[in-house]
């Protein structure tokens, strides 16, 4: 087949959906109204006030007695529910939670009771008048306090203790990257329908087989029994990829009380009821010689979980593995269960928590040996993946890093730290290398071109905000030859063909080789049509030597010879061509990574304490790019959540009965326009071929890995203070 | 409140929503000469037709007569609703967004008689005779507002969920002439949040909507 033209990919395109957005007419899950006669009732979710015990008194009658109540569920007259087995979704080891099955408490914020009424208000105020009894048993709450719990999980490498043992320089330090929270704008939120045993969902989701099958397996009913709609997500981050407990609340409150039910969690509520980036201690020891060649790395980590499941990831532990060229390594991750809610993957998941750590490290060697940040870390750039000894299908890594020390103006900086005052401030520098696995999973995409030209593309993918319509419509555009302006691309919908989870950077490469493989298939249907039709200009032509450009089937090598799709299809009487695209990635002999050099300029009031980030350039090789306008935002705004990873974000606990007290967008504080500036993204050209027919890696994850490490660099090129707690507060730099 | 006299018919109220007097909270007015919006009467679902009549023989509601983008609506609200859950829950407009409800992220910004507000703080009762002007009231027809084109043109959000916000906190900024600068638009701005981290664009569609770029 003759390679099409590419007009769409590549160009950069505003977003297909950005219309809908602006106008407010996208419809995210708390703006759907179920059709029918019944409109719907509004659910409040009453949450615990102890992080562990038993509720030993449950008192409704207040919140009964409020006008427009229907119904107080909780767990003295909720149904049984079978919470069957869930497997292949992203339940974790141990026993997910039961909401409103008995009476124990596993954490501050659990869901005990949910109360259903004709309005908002009156659903809102009854909540506040549930009152509950409990006995409380000493919670743990404190990752610092706690014991680690299970076996850990290791890898070894060479013998790291002896390599310590012989090395030139030995560092050793313990870095605390704090629990961050997702705390997309939405709200997590879900309409449930019932009609008979069929359920309908509108819901925030990354996934919506998700929430399916969940509630398939909590309910005892057939998947297939249920629809889950989430045409627009705003936001999510990883939080909306796992079915959270609301959502069963929410389909129990519509089935308890026969009515289409609408539960939108509180921005509190977010802290307890869904997941969130836990909190880690992260112990690095490092062996180099005096060049800076390391010998040895060992990183021993304990994350913070539930009592009830345990969460770990894989992430947090690959870049100690195949970062750097280091002989010996030695890793031991150990999980803290705590009396807390669950955690869930974030944004960069593992990599981001392990570059703090790790790219502070090599930035204090650096300063140790009096080495160049850049230069230290090219001294060990390896030639392959030291943990699985294969080769890098491909890795630009050096040549971000000069893009970025060029771009940045690297060569002008003055080493060593305290060194730039501009005023009052202390200005400084820093650097840190990004990296993230190339995910890809299989899936599917029904892809139909109709009679008047145009083309239809749905899978059940999602568009939390990297721009999934956009870019999709950009790939079927190019390989159906058609212009994006004739091109629809549909996702959110259990109705269509099953694409996978859209989170960690694997959907543009996943659903994208998807939706390019079923506009091929089409495509090829056409030209195949045409050839062999007597009627048609390109009657007898070699199929191969066919291609599609806005609509028209004409020859490579003399456009003039041709026809449109419109015309063939007439002619022919078909009213469609339609095709299934799928894809399955293949066993792989290389190792798949994007990568990227991070920079960061920071202006330290040096009286104050106070952190401004004044400049970022990010340059990164995350293979092909399919929508560079959008791939800019994506990477634009990774730094601005870096930011708040490394300045800004904390939760705040009491450990005296596990209350989060700064649940909320005005204590937790996450970055506003104020403090961001002087950010540009640069991503370095090339595709890898290996990784999928579009050649891209995934840029989602890998753009935010770098960031809070080359700010926690240039604060201490600024202030010559090293903090490997984050974030990094006035308080700390005083 | 019940002993007070109600404001004549005739004279519907004209005083900003910001400065709430008692006679904001008094039901009032009528129609008179004004254009009601079909369907304005609190439009609850139709099962909770009498239902909603006997919450409100028992929760405190109020009759507001209020405009929305340009359409009169005389509405019976429970008075602990806010203008956000008027807009979304009653009057079937959901652009405005709930992020917090707390006026700390800016999602329901709306215009209130010109000014920018979090809809999320204020009470539905207060807005007797206001405007209100939500993100679906500023295009013309298929014709965008300035600053609406401009968020697409910089690509000014991703997600999209703060952006009806965003929008309406923009409309307001270079109503107000915060755009004297980069630095002054984003000090204006940020009451927005954007957890995608949109700002650098933002302050750039503000600005090519305001003729500074």
């Amino acid at each position: 087949m003759s390679p099409q033209p590419q007009a769409a990919v590549g160009a950069p395109l505003s977003r297909v959906d950005g219309r809908l957005k602006v106008t407010g007419r996208a419809k995210y899950a708390a703006d759907h109204k179920p059709d029918g006669p019944d409109g719907v009732v509004h659910a409040v979710v009453v949450d615990s006030g102890i992080a562990r015990g038993r509720i030993t008194g449950i008192d409704t009658g207040a919140a009964e007695a409020e006008p427009g109540v229907l119904k107080v569920i909780h767990h003295r007259n909720a149904p049984t529910l079978p919470y069957g087995p869930n497997p292949g979704s992203l339940n974790l080891p141990g026993q997910r939670l039961r909401v409103f099955q008995d009476d124990q408490v596993h954490f501050h914020g659990q869901p005990v009771a949910v109360v259903v009424a004709t309005t908002l208000e009156a659903a809102q105020h009854a909540a506040s008048l549930v009152k509950l009894d409990y006995a409380v048993e000493p919670s743990e709450t404190d990752l610092a306090e706690a014991p680690a719990t299970g076996d850990p999980v290791t890898y070894t490498r060479g013998d790291a203790e002896a390599a310590l043992q012989s090395a030139d320089v030995r560092l050793e330090m313990t870095y605390r990257p704090a629990r961050n929270h997702h705390n997309a704008m939405e709200l997590h939120a879900t309409v449930a329908q019932w009609d008979g045993d069929r359920l309908t969902l509108w819901d925030k989701t990354q996934w919506v087989q998700s929430p399916r099958a969940e509630l398939a397996a909590n309910f005892g009913i057939p998947a297939a029994n249920i629809r889950v709609v989430s045409p627009f997500v705003g936001g999510a981050f990883g939080n909306a990829a796992r079915a959270w407990p609301h959502l069963t609340v929410a389909a129990l409150a519509a089935r308890e009380t026969g009515h289409p039910v609408k539960l939108v969690l509180t921005r509190r509520q977010l802290y307890s009821g869904v997941g969130y980036r836990p909190a880690y201690e992260y112990k690095v020891r490092l062996g180099s010689d005096r060049r800076g060649q390391l010998s040895a790395m060992t990183h021993e980590l304990r994350g913070e979980t539930s009592r009830y499941e345990r969460f770990s990831e894989r992430g947090v532990l690959a870049p100690g593995q195949m970062l750097y060229t280091t002989p010996h390594v030695s890793q031991t991750y150990r999980t803290v269960a705590l009396d807390v809610n669950t955690p869930t993957p974030m944004r960069g998941p593992g990599y981001s928590t392990a570059a703090f750590p790790i790219e502070s490290a090599m930035d204090e060697l650096a300063h140790e040996l009096g080495i160049d940040p850049i230069e230290l870390r090219r001294r060990n750039e390896p030639e392959n993946d030291q943990a699985s000894g294969r080769p890098f299908s491909t890795r630009r890594l050096r040549e971000c890093y000069t893009v970025g020390a060029r771009e940045f103006g690297w060569s002008r900086r003055d080493p060593r730290p305290r060194s730039t005052r501009d005023g009052d401030r202390l200005i400084g520098t820093g650097m840190a290398t990004a990296v993230y696995d190339t995910l890809r999973a299989p899936g599917q995409a029904g892809v139909r071109l109709d009679a008047d030209g145009t083309a239809v593309i749905e899978s059940s993918t999602s568009d939390m905000g990297p721009g999934t319509y956009t870019s999709m419509t950009q790939v079927a555009a190019d390989a159906l030859g058609l212009t994006v302006r004739n091109v629809t691309f549909r996702l959110g919908d259990t109705n269509m063909p099953t694409a996978p989870l859209h989170g960690g950077s694997l959907t543009m490469a996943s659903v994208g080789s998807i939706v390019q493989d079923g506009c091929d298939k089409v495509r090829q249907q056409a030209i195949r049509l045409a050839v062999e039709d007597e009627d048609s200009p390109l009657s007898g032509a070699d199929p191969d030597t066919v291609v599609v450009r806005g609509g028209r089937l004409h020859l490579k090598d003399d456009p003039a010879r041709g026809e449109t799709y419109r015309r063939l299809l007439a002619r022919n009487d078909l009213t469609r061509l339609e095709a299934m695209g799928s894809w399955t990635p293949g066993q792989s002999r290389s190792s798949m990574y994007a990568y990227g050099a991070v920079f960061a300029e920071v202006a330290v009031d040096a009286r104050l304490g106070l952190v401004r980030v004044r400049r970022m350039l990010g340059v990164f090789d995350a293979g092909r790019i399919i929508s560079p306008k959008l791939a800019d935002s994506q990477a634009i705004g990774a730094m601005v959540g870096g930011i708040g990873m490394a300045l800004l974000e904390h939760t705040v606990t009491d450990h005296r009965d596990g209350r989060i007290v700064n649940a909320n967008l005005a204590d937790y504080l996450v970055p506003v326009n104020a403090d961001v500036t002087g950010l540009k993204a640069i991503y370095v050209e090339g595709r890898d071929d290996e990784a999928d027919p579009l050649g891209v890696k995934g840029l989602g994850e890998v753009v935010v890995v770098g960031v809070a490490p080359a700010i926690a660099n240039a604060v201490f090129h600024a202030t010559g203070r090293r903090v490997r707690d984050l974030p990094i507060t006035a308080e700390s730099l005083l | 409140m019940s002993t007070e006299t109600p404001e004549s018919a005739a004279s519907p109220p004209a005083r900003s929503p910001s400065t709430p007097s008692r006679r904001t909270f008094i039901a009032t007015t009528t129609a008179a000469g004004g254009v009601v919006a079909a369907g304005g009467l609190v439009a609850g679902p139709a099962l909770l037709g009498a239902q909603e009549a006997a919450a409100a023989d028992a929760s405190p509601s109020s009759r507001v007569s209020l405009t929305v983008n340009g359409e009169r609506h005389i509405v019976t609200v429970d008075n602990r609703t806010s203008l956000l859950d008027l807009l979304r829950e009653h009057l079937d407009l959901t652009g405005s967004k709930k992020g917090c409800n707390a006026g700390a992220c800016g999602a329901c910004t709306v215009l209130v008689d010109g000014r920018r507000v979090n809809s999320c703080l204020i009470l539905a009762v207060r807005l007797e005779g206001a405007e209100v002007t939500t993100v679906e009231g500023l295009a013309r027809g298929e014709r965008l507002h300035p600053l609406q084109q401009a968020f697409i043109d910089q690509d000014a959000f991703q997600c999209g969920y703060c952006t009806p916000g965003q929008i309406m906190s923009g409309v307001g900024c270079i109503e107000e002439g915060h755009t004297g600068s980069a630095d002054e638009i984003r000090e204006s701005m940020s009451g927005n949040l954007c957890r995608c981290g949109c700002y650098v664009k933002i302050v750039r569609a503000v600005e090519q909507a305001s003729g500074r770029k």
